[in-house]
């Protein structure tokens, strides 16, 4: 072992790691006490003798209730959870498919077509969603839930296809010959021997999949128009601002109520999606 | 046994198909392929087209060259904005490798309760980033910032900052909270990166004298670089083409000074409704990318050889 002294890890190890957690965490608490603090206090001179930015004494739901009032919120965090579902679900099924038969068959082209979806993963949707708008537009898409359901798989495909062939990689031949030998056809081998195995690689790119479609901002942005079928941060942006009126507290209410689903599910499945997180770049 | 077994014979013909190697291979492929090519292929051959078009919203355009991206480049705002790019993703990438690396050295230590620390450290880059901008923007409020409270209270400032009504202010307000987001991906992933490391080859440098930064710069970084290639990688792309922290921190404001590439093409193609003149500004992004894809291949190529 390496042998340290006493002051040293305070000044090496526990004090730099207490200021990471305190900047890490501290728009969140930020978030937490505007969302609950009332207008009167949060609209005062930040000279004033009284401010007490960092903790509130009168805390209300006011601004939770304005924001349910105001605005189709629930309706906001719906379209985001079904539409994040179901394109992962889409992203997932054909990641799969394709992941197999890049990590498993031998075929023409395969190199090919590998480098090529790991490029596509690479593109980013800013890149494209001038056409893209238009092509919805054409398609008759616009402003339904199926414009961003059709167009996420576009970056969870190779995301999806790129982690699992990785996963596929790990698990060894031999479990699939002897599927084969005992009379099992290709097909039959994938799902039922090598696709349960899989599980943990396809829960792990299943969470990292949701989380990037909840995420996701641009394309909800400019493929939906009518307030209530918007996602979660679109809805925020353009409904909680007026003209250049910002209202913080509901904002940041809205903010919050966001932010808990996505962070809800995470805290269920840290391990999976931190080994979704190493693995999108080892692949 | 050279017998056919009965089921053999009796196999349907899809099930004789899909025993074939290269028609499953079709077959499983296929729906990826499909989207894959109807979604990003067709649009990307599309884009270019409406690039060099005269297009805009209810006016079908036609065929200009390569005007559009003469305008945008004789532009002054787009001189900003291109330059802009480059600043924002060389710093943000150079903070959160820093930043990144500090924290996952740290996060390698035993201490109790690291596993929910470590959880804890993900959350900006696990919470939707429009959402937790709006957080950085009221912190940054022009009025009511609670940063300008406390550094006035800590005596440090005796005026206001101009964090946002600044360009090049406002500009470095972005960037800090880019590295805020994204130094989580990095510390995890270098994190994994050092936990494969084996800890025997730190103690045999330690007992050779080597001090702290000796073990880390001859000892763990050159076993960390792979990874720390595919992360920066990665990083860039997302850096470069990033959205939508511009769009809520600051709109591309004040006066286009803070405007990337994406939210420029955004604010010309979609808001303006100049679609040729916007899609030619968003493929200003892709000789950089492909660079940085054509490093990342060849990288991955070497990495399979060896």
């Amino acid at each position: 072992m390496v042998i340290e002294r006493h002051w040293k890890k305070w000044v090496y190890f526990y004090i730099p790691l207490t200021l990471f957690i305190i900047g890490t965490l501290f728009p969140f608490y930020w978030m937490l006490i505007t969302a609950v603090r009332p207008d009167a206090e949060l609209y005062r001179s930040w000279r004033a003798v009284n401010n007490t930015p960092f903790w509130t004494l009168q805390p209300t739901l006011a601004h939770v209730q304005d924001l349910l009032a105001r605005t189709t919120f629930p309706r906001w965090l719906w379209n985001t959870f079904f539409i994040a579902i179901v394109s992962t679900g889409i992203s997932l099924a054909c990641g799969l498919l394709a992941g197999y038969a890049l990590a498993r068959l031998r075929f023409p082209m395969a190199g090919l077509l590998g480098t090529s979806i790991f490029v596509t993963y690479l593109v980013p949707p800013t890149l494209l969603f001038i056409p893209l708008a238009d092509i919805v537009r054409n398609f008759h898409l616009g402003n339904t839930p199926w414009a961003l359901i059709l167009t996420y798989p576009t970056f969870l495909i190779p995301f999806c296809t790129w982690l699992l062939m990785g996963y596929f990689k790990t698990i060894p031949k031999e479990l699939e010959e002897c599927a084969r030998i005992d009379g099992a056809s290709r097909f039959g081998a994938m799902v039922r021997i090598i696709f349960p195995i899989a599980v943990p690689g396809i829960l792990s790119a299943g969470i990292f999949a949701f989380t990037l479609s909840w995420n996701e901002f641009i394309y909800a942005l400019i493929f939906l128009s009518s307030p209530e079928r918007k996602t979660v941060p679109v809805g925020v942006v353009s409904e909680l601002i007026r003209g250049d009126i910002y209202f913080w507290g509901q904002l940041m209410a809205g903010a919050l109520l966001g932010s808990v689903p996505v962070a809800f599910i995470y805290s269920f499945f840290v391990e999976h999606y931190v080994a979704g997180l190493t693995g999108s770049v080892k692949g | 046994m050279a017998l056919l077994r009965p089921r053999d014979v009796q196999q349907p013909v899809l099930a004789r198909l899909l025993d074939n190697e290269r028609a499953l291979a079709a077959v499983l492929l296929a729906p990826a392929v499909l989207i894959l090519a109807v979604f990003i292929a067709y649009p990307f051959v599309m884009g270019v087209w409406l690039s060099l078009s005269s297009t805009s919203v209810g006016n079908p355009g036609r065929f200009v060259g390569l005007q559009n991206f003469l305008k945008a480049w004789n532009d002054s705002i787009f001189q900003t904005t291109f330059q802009n790019t480059f600043v924002y993703t060389f710093w943000a990438t150079i903070f959160k490798l820093a930043l990144g690396m500090w924290l996952a050295l740290l996060l390698n230590r035993h201490f109790r309760g690291k596993r929910f620390v470590r959880a804890a450290m993900l959350l900006p880059f696990i919470i939707p980033t429009v959402l937790s901008t709006f957080a950085w923007r009221w912190m940054f409020d022009p009025t009511f910032s609670v940063l300008n409270w406390l550094l006035y209270r800590t005596g440090l400032i005796v005026t206001k900052l101009p964090f946002l009504s600044d360009g090049t202010w406002a500009l470095w307000c972005a960037i800090v909270v880019n590295t805020w987001r994204g130094m989580p991906f990095f510390a995890i992933t270098l994190l994994a990166g050092l936990q494969t490391i084996n800890p025997d080859l730190q103690e045999a440098a330690s007992l050779d004298g080597a001090n702290a930064w000796q073990r880390f710069w001859h000892v763990t970084w050159p076993l960390l670089k792979p990874v720390t290639i595919v992360v920066v990688v990665f990083s860039i792309i997302q850096t470069f083409s990033d959205f939508q922290l511009i769009y809520v921190l600051t709109g591309g404001g004040p006066a286009n000074s803070t405007h990337l590439l994406a939210t420029y093409a955004y604010q010309i193609g979609v808001a303006t409704g100049l679609l040729g003149e916007g899609a030619a500004i968003s493929l200003f992004m892709f000789p950089v990318l492909l660079a940085v894809v054509w490093i990342q291949l060849r990288y991955l190529r070497r990495l399979e050889g060896a």
